[in-house]
């Protein structure tokens, strides 16, 4: 089995939506979360095809820049 | 009889004109975008409010020495009070650290002000006073505390028109730059994913208001006024230990001003100063120039790619007028149409605090040149 791919944070904000949960399968491009940032939402994208393993975040955490935000195990 | 006649003239009904009945429209119109459309309600609410209020008959409000509004406005304004005050607050508020991580992105804060100085020789030509054409150049940095701040040092009469104006179009950014921002630019480049930046510790962040103060200030004087609060705002957020005057700042103290500036500069537009061609122009050029400032910070990040290291985005120069925190997520919002997976926020917002001091300096160096 292939190593994890990880999604972190690409800018500090505040975790306002989750829109997966472990186990989903997932593709591309996909809405993954939604962080607040400069008083704007903005929707992070899954980077690859696969499941989600982990999800290391909750709504209302604050997230800095490079924080992991999940872990997908790729197809 | 004569009693019921002498009563009817002490009322303002008699006295009304069809130019401050249509003034009254226009008041109205800015109180339903805030209100409806939340268009810059801070500013548009009180300043539609300004302007119903000046055109009163009998009301003297903005009788020199005795209206209301006229104080607000001679002591908050013509005495230079209230726009300073207002940079104290903005200062606080102000993130320099993604600035600092990419100093070349200075440039774009600057190249974006080209606008105000090419609207500046428009106006010129076009018959304004080479006051009044330095005013109306200013509006292209979309920056509002700024344009009132010099309107009332060159040209007071036109101060109300140039403020609705740079308030609206900071208003429309969404609107008026995405078009622009795409012809200038390439799918392809729209896509270039930005290197990851360096951390800015601590230390630079402190180091950045007191040296940028210092310098500035030593390099155009006339920009006194405006730097010195923004940089006093933003050392007291860096520094840690001056919360609560940052929070003030931030907070109460910006709400108060932001009352008394509104108000006032709406009162400056009465029907005898507001109901003139001039004005049409002024929103024209006022349009003119905020558009080509953003094209030609578009243009300056193309030309900085031309040179060899990493390439950036050149839709980062779009962010370089100084309309904050807008600007950059229009910028932001038009790379995720090209690329999903294009996050810009936070590098466009090193262009766009840059273009806040570009604006503050192109006004500085007007003052300079004019006074």
């Amino acid at each position: 089995m292939s190593k994890d791919v990880l999604l972190s944070a690409p800018m500090m904000g505040k975790v306002i939506q989750i829109d997966v949960n472990p186990g989903d399968r997932v593709e591309e491009e996909d809405e993954a979360i939604v962080i607040e940032a400069m008083k704007m939402e903005t929707p992070i994208y899954i980077p690859c095809d696969g499941t989600i393993s982990k999800v290391n975040v909750k709504v209302g955490d604050t997230v800095e820049e490079d924080d992991l935000l999940l872990s997908i195990a790729p197809e | 009889m004569d009693f019921i006649l002498f009563l009817v003239k002490t009322t303002g009904f008699l006295h009304l004109t069809p130019g401050m009945v249509l003034m009254w429209c226009i008041g109205i119109g800015l109180i339903y975008l805030a209100i409806a459309k939340n268009y810059e309600p801070l500013l548009l609410l009180p300043i539609g409010f300004g302007i119903l209020l000046a055109n009163l008959p009998l009301a003297g409000l903005m009788v020199p020495e005795e209206g209301l509004l006229w104080k607000f406005y001679h002591y908050g304004i013509q005495w230079e009070v209230i726009p300073p005050l207002i940079f104290l607050g903005l200062g606080a508020l102000t993130d320099f650290g993604p600035m600092l991580a990419r100093p070349s992105l200075l440039f774009l804060g600057a190249g974006a002000q080209a606008g105000v100085y090419i609207t500046f020789f428009v106006a010129q030509s076009m018959g304004f006073t080479i006051h009044e054409a330095a005013t109306i150049g200013i509006i292209g940095g979309a920056d509002g505390p700024t344009t009132i701040f010099l309107a009332s040092k060159l040209a007071p009469h036109m101060l109300g028109v140039c403020a609705v104006a740079a308030y609206s179009y900071m208003a429309l950014v969404p609107i008026i730059q995405p078009p622009i921002m795409r012809f200038m630019t390439t799918e392809d480049e729209r896509k270039i994913r930005m290197k990851k930046t360096r951390k800015v510790n601590k230390l630079e962040k402190i180091f950045f208001p007191v040296v940028a103060a210092l310098l500035i200030i030593l390099l155009i004087p006339a920009a006194a006024p405006l730097i010195s609060m923004f940089m006093l705002g933003n050392l007291f957020r860096v520094a840690k230990v001056v919360e609560r005057l940052t929070h003030a700042s931030q907070n109460e103290l910006l709400n108060i001003v932001t009352i008394f500036l509104g108000l006032p500069v709406g009162a400056t537009m009465n029907a005898e100063v507001f109901l003139q061609p001039k004005v049409l122009f002024i929103f024209c050029l006022g349009l003119v120039a905020f558009s080509i400032s953003t094209a030609t910070g578009i243009l300056l990040a193309k030309i900085m790619n031309l040179f060899p290291g990493d390439k950036i985005n050149p839709l980062l120069g779009a962010a370089g007028v100084s309309a904050v925190p807008m600007a950059a997520r229009v910028v932001h919002k038009v790379a995720q149409e090209a690329d999903k997976k294009n996050y810009l926020l936070m590098y466009a917002m090193g262009p766009n605090v840059a273009g806040v001091i570009g604006t503050v300096i192109a006004a500085g160096i007007f003052l300079t040149l004019l006074k």
